[in-house]
């Protein structure tokens, strides 16, 4: 009886006996085969119709001069059309959702004679986390996702690979980590799990590592009313929505150039290597199915994206609540970690406040404008507030106002954008990557190493302002 | 035969060409199918479109390679048989070792599907042929689904299907799967392919390796002799001799015993 060491031992003999290159000559007589059954039956007649327009296309596309401004420009339109367009939807869910809709909620718990604290907990707590979600991120999203999936159908995401591949090889990295960067911009978690295109496991990781510091979906939001808010009322009369955007813009460009420098870094440091080469093909360009595509990407992204927000703002609502509810001596929970970690927040040109929302919102994101505001109003009892705990209109005026009433000023926006961009990953992502890495350490390092990045910048940035004004 | 669905499908359904013979989308009720097909196929030709033409599933398809990257799994009804299918992530080849390409390859070895479809891109075959020259390595119960047929059509090229059947030695379906335009020859061949009780023998390829053949055989027997049921024995032996070191391990730990009857993949 032959035992597994038997056919090893055998294999590995038979082998010297065999041609050195064997992978090479079978892999070689594939490719004859293939081409010599191909050319048996495929036959070209008459002119190709499509591929001059084609190839013109993929040369302003992915040429040296055009490339990079046509790439921003393309992100640039995207964003403009997102901000100006969520607009008005967002107005009018947030009048439907939050102001009708809460304010007829807690009449019915008051008619009923619900205890105050059920009212509080499900109504102020619940509910108004969750009309705020939904109004907040449904709009940018139903805009920002079908023009991303439209740019994919067509076949631009390749074209941006290509001509980025480039500057990943210079620093280290997989070109194919500017695939997973575009995905990392709808879903951390989705990029991460789409590293699984990089064959090499050290190229992979620094494509895990550094996804974060793709702007996800959940923290376009925040970009996005921020710069609306503080940044946007800077410019002159009627460019508000464009120098918005271009802030956005410059955010978005900011998170590509960190993801370029940690990537570099780690590529010389721990996780140095040879780049490895591929070859990565550039599919034809298909007109994409415009309705399908919005249909597909609207049923299954953006309702799929929405639904995991609601499920994360619920809880987060009934935690907000209780945290501005439960009193230890003589201030709530929320106060003492607001007021506690306060100097050092404004000290690198946050609030304690800020902090606060991103724990409350490790689970997601999209909820941290939301629980902001709540916290503000609890902290500094600014008007327009409905007790504690409660979150209230998305009004950009209001929002401003509440706001400016805890000291905030443009550089607050501008850390806050900066901090949204470089820090912790969401929960769902941090579990993915344990899942990718199936190491704690990895893990440790990927939810750490932005925070470090988020604090430092926001402490450099503040630093700066000050000396400047 | 009864439907196995219970629900009365509506009049577009009816008159759907599909339904010609009897095509029930299960999405993604796939328990106690009656035989397991997998779809493989070059990055980007289009299998995740022919795999919602199917199951009715809407998986979202992108115009770039390596957009599948796990597995994804449906199910569809046809003639009164129950079908389990897996769309596989893109492959050039299966001589790689990028966590996407193996979850493919280890289910085409391992997995044992009843019928494998291999989806090319009409438009550029010779290309696509390195990797179904490949499969038909490993399995003999594939479909070639020739798909973007449109595309091709567009770029001016006539694809002799019969000859290239006749040459690969599998059935050979020309599909457009955008438009729907074949899944109904493709139905068909599929549920022939998994009925027949004989494997078919496609073109194998002439590996004209002087000493390869004896080498191949001499192996094989041996591990058939230690893992008797091994799928595949002639490829692990081809990948032994090329000293694969995945497979190696998999040999040494004993391993690839256990993958013997097992179906169950990791899931994504």
């Amino acid at each position: 009886m032959k035992s597994k060491d038997d056919v090893l031992k055998e294999a590995g003999e038979l082998r010297w006996q065999l041609p050195q290159d064997l992978h090479d000559r079978i892999a070689e007589s594939i490719h004859g085969e293939a081409a010599r059954i191909a050319g048996r039956s495929v036959t070209r007649s008459g002119g190709d119709r499509r591929l001059a327009w084609q190839q013109a296309l993929d040369r302003l596309l992915t040429h040296p001069l055009t490339a990079f401004p046509i790439m921003i420009a393309v992100l640039g339109a995207i964003l403009w059309l997102t901000i100006v367009g969520a607009n008005v939807p967002s107005a009018m869910l947030g009048s439907l959702l939050v102001d009708k809709g809460h304010g007829w909620l807690s009449e019915l718990f008051v008619s009923v004679g619900a205890p105050w604290w059920l009212k509080g907990l499900l109504v102020d707590g619940m509910y108004l986390a969750t009309a705020w979600v939904i109004s907040v991120m449904l709009p940018p999203m139903a805009i920002f996702f079908p023009c991303f999936t439209l740019l994919e159908d067509f076949g631009y995401l390749p074209r941006v690979a290509f001509n980025l591949d480039r500057m990943f090889q210079r620093v280290g990295a997989h070109g194919k980590q500017a695939l997973t960067m575009a995905m990392g911009l709808g879903c951390n978690a989705a990029g991460v799990v789409a590293t699984r295109i990089i064959d090499s496991p050290r190229e992979r990781l620094i494509a895990i590592l550094t996804n974060n510091f793709s702007l996800c979906n959940g923290r376009w939001p925040t970009q996005i009313l921020m710069a609306g808010v503080f940044i946007g009322t800077l410019a002159p009369r009627g460019w508000g929505g464009s120098i918005a955007a271009l802030s956005v813009l410059a955010v978005a460009l900011l998170g590509f150039g960190f993801a370029m420098l940690s990537s570099w870094m780690l590529a010389r440091t721990v996780l140095r290597g040879e780049a490895s080469t591929f070859s990565l093909e550039l599919p034809p360009y298909r007109p994409p199915d415009f309705w399908k595509t919005l249909y597909t990407s609207v049923i299954d992204r953006t309702l799929i994206v929405l639904w995991r927000a609601v499920v994360f703002a619920l809880p987060a609502g009934a935690a907000i609540w209780l945290s501005a509810n439960v009193f230890i001596g003589d201030q709530s929970l929320a106060a003492w970690f607001v007021h506690g970690t306060d100097p050092f927040a404004r000290l690198i040109g946050l609030t304690g406040v800020i902090l606060l929302a991103y724990i409350v919102a490790i689970p997601a994101n999209e909820i941290v404008v939301p629980t902001i505001l709540m916290l503000t109003v609890l902290v500094t009892g600014a008007a327009g507030g409905q007790g504690a705990g409660v979150m209230f209109e998305t009004d950009p005026g209001n929002v401003r106002a509440i706001l400016e009433a805890d000291g905030w000023t443009s550089l607050t926006a501008m850390c806050l954008m900066l901090f949204s961009l470089c820090h912790n990953p969401c929960s769902t992502t941090i579990y993915t990557i344990y899942k990718e890495t199936r190491s704690w350490k990895w893990t440790a390092v990927s939810a750490l190493m932005p925070l470090v990045v988020g604090f430092v910048l926001c402490g450099l940035v503040a630093a700066v302002w000050r000396s400047l004004s | 035969m009864k439907p196995i669905s219970e629900h009365q499908p509506s009049e577009a359904c009816v008159t759907c060409p599909s339904r010609q013979g009897r095509l029930q989308k299960l999405g993604l009720r796939v328990d106690d199918s009656d035989f397991v097909i997998a779809l493989a196929g070059n990055p980007n030709t289009g299998k995740t479109t022919v795999f919602n033409a199917l199951t009715g599933l809407r998986m979202h398809t992108g115009n770039w390679p390596g957009k599948t990257v796990g597995r994804a799994e449906g199910g569809f009804s046809y003639e009164g048989k129950k079908y389990r299918m897996i769309d596989l992530p893109g492959t050039y080849s299966l001589l790689s070792a990028s966590p996407d390409e193996e979850v493919a390859r280890s289910f085409l070895l391992f997995g044992k599907p009843d019928v494998t479809v291999i989806v090319v891109d009409a438009s550029c075959m010779e290309r696509n042929l390195n990797l179904v020259l490949q499969v038909l390595q490993i399995t003999r119960r594939a479909v070639l689904c020739l798909n973007l047929m449109d595309e091709a059509r567009a770029h001016g090229l006539e694809i002799d299907t019969r000859n290239l059947a006749r040459d690969l030695g599998v059935p050979v379906v020309p599909c457009a799967a955008r438009s729907g335009e074949g899944i109904a020859d493709l139905l068909k061949e599929i549920s022939l392919m998994a009925a027949r009780a004989d494997d078919p023998s496609p073109r194998k390829l002439p590996l004209d390796v002087r000493g390869l053949t004896q080498a191949l055989d001499k192996v094989e027997a041996d591990l058939l002799e230690v893992f008797p049921g091994l799928p595949q024995p002639r490829w692990v032996a081809l990948r032994l001799l090329e000293g694969d070191r995945e497979i190696i391990d998999a040999v040494q730990s004993g391993e690839i015993g256990n993958l013997v009857d097992e179906r169950a993949m990791p899931q994504v």
